[in-house]
């Protein structure tokens, strides 16, 4: 079953199941969060599950993933986040130092983020039946703006950007499972998102489209979400794609696309091309988006695909892949 | 006449209906003129299934006629049945040509291949007396443009892009003329009529001004029959040089158009099967080994040993060539990996930054065709690419297909295969899919022909592997009944397609060496053993698996596999000084529990290439393989020994061992080289025959891109044969990806069982 990785595979699987089985509207956009009215308030909500292997590495541990993943998801849906509950299921054995420092990790990130855990569980169960911890996290959040985020909203014209170069993340925990014996110089980029976020929406106003966190499937998956929700082809510029030196250096060792590799603390924003210049400048002046970046543009052709402009003036298509890459070339 | 019919004694009437490629090939006017000069009364016309010939005569001379329709049919036809049905005699007289009807039903006309000018107009085109003197667009029903130019049927000249040229009364003439060689030739045209050649938009002097900037160095854009070409004076070392950066291409050899035979032989050695392909009606880019001394740039095709020639494919380029006096490179029209510009606007906006001109005309291709490749190795015709002068020509199948199929190919090379009745359609080389040009190339093919063809498929055939663009497109085809097929069960099945196997026909051992293909089990086969009928495959043995490490960079950059299969005990080596920053992470990625294993016979001669110095990364598929097999030592005649296969896996970790052995020994490349291909024949030999024997199989097939390599394919062939086992090689479809698709109808229509993981498996 090759339903891990992200991708076209854990969407089939999700719209197949799921969406099936709870069919609703709020569900049927894929956002990341929903949102939702409460007695006339706007709110949003969402959960995430947390599986990674090592739980710790360098820049961050499973602990803030969880609280930033689901605060991020929030933010996602421009909404300030407020309240997480925690979930945890614990492999009988798993070192109580270990959760102890899981857990000051996870205290250390909802002070950063201004967030409050305020209920959670836990359970354990046998040897062998998870690895280590999992957790899940679910989250509310308010939305103040009045604006309306979604893919659907995209239109041909409208800016790609993204908030710092890419793949920091995923590498990181690649090279840290140790297998390997590589060294790179990378550390996750996992961060709560909300203010940047936030900025990003104050300087582009009615302007925004859609915002994403590229975490699974990275940003290749985001933009072809967005361009099947949208019906739109989404072109990017192979050459303004932010990448670190040290992750482009171990994607091309280890043969993978930084396009698909996993950010915890990167958002793909689509704008208005009239408000990108100023939206670009608002993600700069933030701390977490100095190395932001207008990858491409939405246009109306072809649709339901992402095109990758490579140096040479080609255009490669950039597939919503089901499962790990697989060697497709001879 | 019906005095000499007497004398011969009692006039029978006979009915002929002929199929195959029988329509808008002049084959109504070769029967009339047969028809009369043997004096029999009747008449000839098409219907739906092909001609319909009725005469009355002799009955020696009805038998005569019935030969002629077998054996002696024009250039352009491909009679595939003669059906004779005795008919009551009416004391007919006189011979008729009856008009097509245009709304008959059923299928139609099979559109022909684009065929290069016939000696006729050939003698047409240089001669001051004739009217189509110099016309780069004389044809006739025995030559011309065919697929490129076809936009519907019935096949027409109100269906080509020839529909916006008024016939002039001369031509009119000859077009209505059942004795005249341009009967019902749909492009038929003249230079009052036709198509006006430009250099950069202005007509005048076009073709001389042309000459005169090749001849100064100049790249010129140049229209050709199914696309643009580019070209550059062959000997001009600074021209080369900037169409070869333009292109972005690094060493992919040009392919070089020679006037005639005698300017070709002085660029490659030819043999008769070579002169023979070469001057073909097909025209396709022959691979030879070059002459030491050929007068062409450095840039053509750096570091190889052969070279790609043709002859003229159009008159305009038999103007060309004849008028410059020496070859030019003509390469296809497109940056790297890009599909070549066909359509004049795309050509002016994707061409302008890679030449100094345009030399074109305003008959429009409606179909992209590229140039097809061939080998001719040891007096065999090796098929590289089909397209031109092949394509859209059918492959005879050795059974009826019941549910029409479309099979999408592979990812790389793609073709696609329709299959209806007793016919599969290859498409024309379409290229990699990755690029969304040729992705709405691929989509395009597949509606056009179908329509060409009247097949509507039921059944779409496709690869295995989950992540081809072809897949998707198949997978996406919610109106036909997916059928998956396995990468090297379609290589199999390709060559017993064309050599007329039929779902009744027992297994064949099937050998698939190719680069890489998905396997059942997870893992990347392209080294394999298969007991393969066109119904189902078991695959019963392979080669020595290793870590593909970085997959597809792995693919790009052979030293990786050097590194994969040699580990730490290759440190010593040249090739992993040449990569030590590199060399033991991929080592350690080649191990790794996330890494894909590989039984890839591609990937074994990258890490020999890689290993003997010949190349560590590649710039396109297979070049590593190729220059390998360039550099073998034909005196050296040993071979490295691999152990006995177990359980199905033949060793070659013993050939790679060697290999480094013989490299730190400082034997020369060359002999290493063939060593290695010896070694590798060999072990296949020892593996194939007893597998043939224990299930009782006396042919052997041998495809996959592999085996485009000629030293390898011959060794195999030679030690098969010699234990007695009949062995099939590609004829008609490339043992490339290229074949996939017909391997894929062909399975596809025999119930397409999924490949059996086989015995010994580790799973
Ligand atoms: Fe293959
Ligand atoms: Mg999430
Ligand atoms: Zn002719
Ligand atoms: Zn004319």
């Amino acid at each position: 079953l090759a339903h891990g990785a992200g991708g076209k595979a854990t969407r089939t699987l999700v719209e197949a199941v799921f969406v099936d089985a709870f069919r609703n509207p709020v569900l049927e956009q894929l956002e990341d969060g929903a949102a939702v009215s409460v007695g006339g308030a706007r709110l949003a909500f969402t959960t995430d599950s947390f599986v990674v292997s090592p739980l710790f590495f360098p820049g961050g541990d499973i602990g803030d993933l969880a609280v930033n993943g689901t605060v991020n998801d929030l933010a996602m849906c421009g909404a300030r986040p407020l309240h997480l509950s925690v979930g945890v299921i614990l492999e009988e054995g798993f070192p109580v130092a270990d959760l102890q420092r899981i857990a000051a990790s996870m205290a250390r990130a909802a002070a950063a983020a201004g967030v409050e855990i305020v209920t959670g569980d836990t359970k354990v169960v046998r040897r062998g039946q998870a690895d280590g911890c999992f957790l899940t996290t679910a989250g509310i959040g308010v939305r103040e703006r009045d604006v309306t985020l979604g893919a659907a909203t995209v239109r041909p014209g409208d800016a790609v950007l993204v908030s710092g170069p890419i793949g920091d993340h995923g590498v990181t925990v690649m090279l840290a499972r140790g297998e390997l014996d590589i060294e790179a110089d990378v550390v996750s980029d996992t961060a709560p998102m909300h203010g940047l976020a936030a900025a990003l929406l104050d300087a582009a106003g009615d302007g925004a489209r859609v915002l994403r966190d590229a975490t699974r499937g990275g940003v290749a998956t985001i933009l072809n979400e967005i361009a099947g929700a949208a019906g739109v082809g989404v072109v990017v510029d192979e050459a303004a794609v932010p990448v670190r030196e040290e992750v482009l250096g171990a994607s091309e060792l280890l043969g993978i696309d930084p396009l698909y590799v996993a950010c915890e603390g990167r958002l793909v924003a689509v704008v208005d091309a009239a408000r990108a210049a100023a939206a670009l400048a608002a993600l700069r002046a933030h701390p977490l988006g100095a190395g932001a970046a207008l990858i491409g543009h939405v246009a109306d052709d072809p649709p339901g695909l992402v095109l990758l402009r490579t140096a040479f003036g080609g255009t490669r298509i950039v597939d919503l892949l089901v499962g790990d890459p697989l060697p497709r070339i001879c | 006449m019906t005095l000499a019919t007497g004398m011969k004694g009692t006039a029978v009437r006979a009915r002929f209906t002929v199929t195959g490629i029988v329509q808008g090939v002049g084959f109504r006017p070769f029967v009339h003129g047969v028809a009369t000069g043997l004096g029999l009364a009747g008449s000839v016309g098409n219907d739906a299934a092909g001609v319909v010939v009725e005469v009355e005569g002799a009955a020696a001379d009805v038998d005569a006629l019935e030969a002629a329709l077998r054996e002696r049919a024009p250039a352009l036809a491909a009679v595939e049945t003669v059906t004779r049905t005795a008919l009551p005699a009416t004391g007919a007289v006189g011979f008729t040509i009856a008009p097509s009807d245009p709304s008959a039903p059923g299928p139609r006309t099979l559109v022909s291949a684009d065929t290069a000018p016939c000696a006729a107009c050939l003698a047409e085109l240089t001669d001051p007396a004739d009217r189509r003197f110099r016309h780069p667009f004389v044809n006739c029903t025995n030559c011309g443009p065919r697929l490129s130019i076809v936009c519907d049927v019935p096949y027409d000249r109100a269906t080509t892009t020839m529909a916006r040229f008024a016939m002039c009364p001369a031509c009119a003439a000859e077009y209505h003329d059942p004795r005249d060689r341009r009967f019902h030739a749909q492009p038929v045209c003249c230079p009052d009529c036709g198509p006006t050649v430009r250099l950069d938009g202005v007509a005048e002097d076009a073709l001389d001004r042309a000459v005169q900037r090749l001849a100064a160095g100049e790249i010129l854009a140049v229209k050709g029959l199914g696309g643009y070409h580019l070209a550059v004076r062959a000997d001009h070392e600074a021209g080369v040089a900037r169409l070869r950066a333009a292109k972005h291409r690094e060493d992919k050899p040009f392919a070089l158009l020679a006037g005639d035979l005698a300017v070709a032989d002085g660029l490659v050695r030819l043999d008769p099967v070579a002169r023979e392909v070469l001057a073909g009606r097909r025209r396709p880019i022959v691979l030879r080994p070059r002459r030491a001394g050929a007068a062409v740039a450095a840039a053509v095709a750096p570091r190889t040993a052969e070279l790609g020639v043709m002859l003229p494919p159009t008159p305009l380029h038999h103007l060309l060539a004849a008028d410059l006096g020496r070859p030019l490179v003509l390469t296809s029209g497109n940056s790297s990996e890009e599909p070549i510009a066909h359509r004049d606007d795309d050509a002016a906006e994707r061409l302008a930054p890679l030449v100094d001109g345009f030399l074109t005309h305003d008959r429009a291709i409606r179909t992209r065709v590229d140039d097809s490749v061939v080998r001719v190795a040891r007096g065999r015709v090796v098929p590289v690419r089909r397209a031109r002068g092949y394509a859209p020509e059918p492959v005879p199948l050795g059974f009826r297909v019941l549910r029409p199929v479309l099979a999408c190919g592979a990812e790389q090379k793609v073709t696609i295969t329709l299959a209806a009745g007793r016919r599969a359609f290859p498409s024309s080389h379409i290229g990699d899919l990755e690029n969304l040009a040729t992705l709405r190339a691929f989509t395009d093919a597949i509606e056009h022909l179908g329509r060409l063809f009247a097949i509507t498929p039921e059944v779409v055939a496709h690869d295995l592997h989950p992540q081809y663009r072809s897949t998707s497109y198949a997978l996406g085809r919610d109106d036909l009944e997916p059928v998956a097929v396995q990468h090297h069960h379609a290589h199999v099945a390709s060559c017993l397609a064309e050599h007329g196997w039929g779902p009744d026909d027992g297994p064949a051992l099937g050998v698939a060496y190719d680069g890489t293909g998905w396997g059942p089990d997870g893992t990347v086969w392209g080294g394999e053993l298969l007991l393969a009928s066109l119904c189902a495959a078991r695959r019963v043995g392979h080669l020595q698996t290793v870590g593909l490490p970085g997959g597809a960079a792995a693919v790009r950059a052979p030293w990786r596999m050097a590194a994969a299969w040699l580990g730490a005990e290759g440190r010593d080596l040249a090739v992993a000084g040449r990569h030590r920053d590199r060399w033991d992470a991929v080592t350690t990625l080649a191990g790794a529990s996330a890494t894909l294993a590989t039984s890839s016979a591609g990937r074994l001669f990258d890490a020999v290439a890689a290993l003997v110095g010949v190349r560590d990364t590649t710039t396109y598929e297979g070049q590593a393989a190729v220059e390998l097999e360039q550099r073998v030592d034909p005196d050296e005649h040993t071979a490295y020994p691999v152990g006995p296969a177990r359980d199905g896996v033949v060793p070659v970790g013993d050939l790679v061992a060697a290999v480094a052995d013989d490299v730190r020994a400082g034997v020369d490349p060359g002999r290493i080289a063939a060593r290695f291909h010896h070694g590798l024949a060999d072990a296949t030999v020892r593996a194939v025959v007893p597998a043939a024997a224990a299930h009782g199989v006396g042919t052997a097939v041998l495809s996959g891109g592999v085996f485009v390599n000629q030293v390898l394919t011959e060794r195999v062939r030679a030690g098969l044969e010699a234990a007695g086992l009949r062995v099939l090689t590609h004829e008609r479809v490339p043992c490339t990806d290229a074949g996939i698709s017909l391997g894929q109808a062909a399975v596809a229509a025999c119930g397409g069982r999924p490949v059996a993981p086989g015995e010994g498996e580790g799973s």
